[in-house]
């Protein structure tokens, strides 16, 4: 069962009086429960296909289709109420709230989603424990390793158990040990919670971990390579 | 949690919110105490005048307030006094009194004055002279020579109590009248041209000296409020007899009551203007903050924040930091009208200038509720509404636009 479709997706971006076609015609079909990269150079268009299936960002033509939602048909409150339910996001810079512990980062999407105080605090801890950073629940990011951002990020990211986590080069800050360490929390998370992953990398050793890797080049799918088990 | 959040934002520069914090609190002090200031000499100028012989309400024979000669004078005051006496609330005070132009001579000088004949007991309880005394005594009902004179005055003519002081006015059948009066009582007042200006004597004597029988130029009305003059004025009309009319402060005193009105817009005008100056303080530092947070902002929109929660967060900050402001400013406000309440501030070295606009020579600050009101709104309002700017812009980038802002 698809999760994400898009269709024939087209997005060009303007530099100045030059105008970058950033996709251009992407198809892509992606089931629940899918731990899938896509990998591709930079400027091959991963993270901006991330952004449209993300709803951060809107396609020229085409039509994306997120758990049974077709964006062109939204509005811009309905695709943030998406987003706020249905979409977790973890970014390669973390992106974490600097004034908010990490107990507080994790809690903050479930302060938004209106979840009681009790309640946010109990699942926040226990996704915490979950990616293993029990014990600093009142570290700001400032005192927190880059390896210990990004589990706040992830666990931030699955905490209100969303249909599918995109991540966009979630290991590219990282070391090697800190990135692996990453990608095991997240295929954990996909197998236990059965969420779907969707990440772009360049990083061999993380397409190593997906079950099925898009290859993007010119903003375009070259390859689409599902992994035998 | 929301409140926490902002709080903590807004400490995140603890430099530039200390600062911007100083100026809404320099701001809200400036416009409180300085108002106070300017309201305190207000309340004098309007409480000198009510004191110096006007009162809150003065009745008249019809054409006196144009010309006020001897011969407009109030022929049967009995009429009046009974009207009076059904009329007025019953704490409200009053006195008779025959005001005329004359010219006081001793040996050595002469100067034009107005002299007042008074009802000694009932005028004591409505004007200023009732404890301006400072030498001799009040004048006594029986006293036929007496005349009490201000300071200035003795000091120009370089009297003394006890000595005399020949007075010349115009009687009833436009003869000159003459008396002698021997100084009784010497008088300080608030404005040194009062102490020239008026001296006082008998009633009846001048009634006699003028050939006005029992005729007076005016009656005096001090009421317990100030703001029911014109009320009971109106009251008052309507029961007097038609050659008779009344009037309040604010009609007998023009001047005074044009600049209070001038004053009310003028301190709108002075607060928008500290406003302004603190307003771009508050745009500017706002949207510092924003651009600094900009990936934030975008990072909280993919997370499924709506713009409007973005555009709450940030009016939150804003609130915060004015009503923290506004606090301080105004405890520092009263903490200085509190230090010069009792001593106030004098003027004594400015005095010749500060009588020429017809203040008071010490100053005491009042704080009304409407300055403090109008202050604290004005702060509190548009501090909000020139922060909705950046909010604005912070709650419509784009996730994409944000999260790409380096």
């Amino acid at each position: 069962m698809s999760i994400v479709e898009c269709i024939n997706v087209k997005k060009t971006y303007k530099q100045g009086k030059v105008e970058v076609a950033a996709l251009r015609g992407v198809n892509l079909s992606i089931d629940k429960g899918g731990f899938v990269a896509l990998a591709g150079p930079s400027g091959s268009g991963k993270t901006t296909i991330l952004n449209m299936i993300g709803g951060l960002d809107s396609a020229d033509s085409g039509r994306i289709v997120v758990a049974g939602n077709s964006y062109e048909k939204m509005t811009q409150s309905q695709m943030a109420e998406l987003r706020l339910h249905s979409i977790g996001f973890i970014f390669q810079a973390y992106n974490l709230i600097p004034v908010l512990s990490a107990l507080e980062n994790v809690e903050y999407v479930m302060l938004l989603q209106g979840i009681p105080a009790d309640e946010r605090r109990k699942r926040a801890k226990a996704i915490l424990d979950e990616v293993g950073l029990e014990g600093k629940y009142d570290r700001r990011p400032a005192e927190l390793s880059g390896g210990q951002q990004q589990r706040v990020a992830v666990a931030r990211a699955i905490v209100s158990d969303p249909i599918i986590v995109l991540a966009d080069e979630p290991t590219a800050n990282l070391d090697s040990k800190n990135g692996q360490g990453l990608l095991e929390i997240m295929k954990e998370m996909n197998s236990k919670k059965n969420v779907t992953f969707i990440f772009s990398t360049h990083e061999e050793m993380v397409m190593e971990y997906a079950r099925r890797i898009v290859y993007i080049k010119d903003g375009m799918v070259a390859e689409d390579r599902i992994k035998k088990a | 949690m929301n409140l926490q959040i902002a709080w903590r934002n807004i400490w995140r520069n603890p430099r530039r919110t200390t600062v911007i914090m100083i100026a809404v609190i320099i701001g809200v002090w400036n416009m409180i105490f300085l108002g106070a200031l300017m309201r305190g000499i207000v309340v004098a100028m309007v409480n000198n005048g009510i004191s110096t012989l006007t009162g809150d309400i003065q009745v008249h024979q019809k054409g006196f307030r144009n010309d006020p000669v001897i011969e407009n004078s109030i022929k049967n005051p009995e009429i009046l006094e009974t009207i009076l006496n059904n009329t007025l609330p019953s704490d409200a005070k009053w006195a008779s009194r025959v005001r005329v132009s004359a010219i006081a001579n001793n040996a050595r000088h002469s100067s034009g004055i107005t002299l007042a004949g008074i009802d000694p007991l009932r005028e004591a309880d409505i004007s200023f002279i009732g404890e301006a005394v400072v030498q001799g005594s009040y004048l006594k009902a029986d006293d036929k020579n007496g005349i009490m004179v201000g300071q200035a005055l003795v000091d120009k003519f370089e009297t003394k109590l006890g000595y005399k002081l020949i007075l010349m006015s115009q009687d009833t059948s436009r003869e000159i009248a003459s008396r002698a009066f021997r100084i009784s009582g010497i008088f300080k007042a608030e404005l040194e041209s009062t102490e020239k200006k008026f001296v006082f004597v008998n009633m009846p004597v001048l009634q006699q000296m003028l050939k006005l029988q029992n005729g007076v130029s005016e009656v005096s009305i001090i009421l317990p409020d100030h703001q029911d003059a014109h009320h009971v004025k109106n009251t008052l009309n309507a029961d007097l007899p038609s050659n008779l009319e009344a009037a309040t402060w604010r009609e007998l005193l023009p001047m005074l009551d044009a600049y209070l009105k001038i004053y009310d817009g003028f301190i709108l005008i002075w607060y928008l203007v500290v406003f302004i100056a603190m307003g771009f303080g508050i745009v500017n530092t706002t949207l510092m903050a924003v651009f600094e947070r900009m990936r934030e902002f975008g990072l909280l929109k993919s997370l499924g924040m709506k713009p409007g929660r973005i555009f709450a967060g940030i009016l939150t900050e804003t609130l915060i930091l004015l009503l923290i402001g506004m606090a301080i400013g105004n405890i520092l406000a009263f903490l200085c009208v509190y230090a010069l309440s009792g001593s106030g501030i004098d003027l004594s070295s400015f005095a010749a200038g500060a009588e020429f606009a017809g203040m008071s020579r010490v100053i005491f600050p009042v704080i009304s509720i409407w300055d403090l009101s109008a202050a604290n709104l004005v702060v509190f309002v548009l501090g909000l509404l020139v922060s909705t700017y950046p909010a604005i812009k912070a709650a419509r980038f784009t996730p994409v636009e944000a999260l790409c802002h380096t």
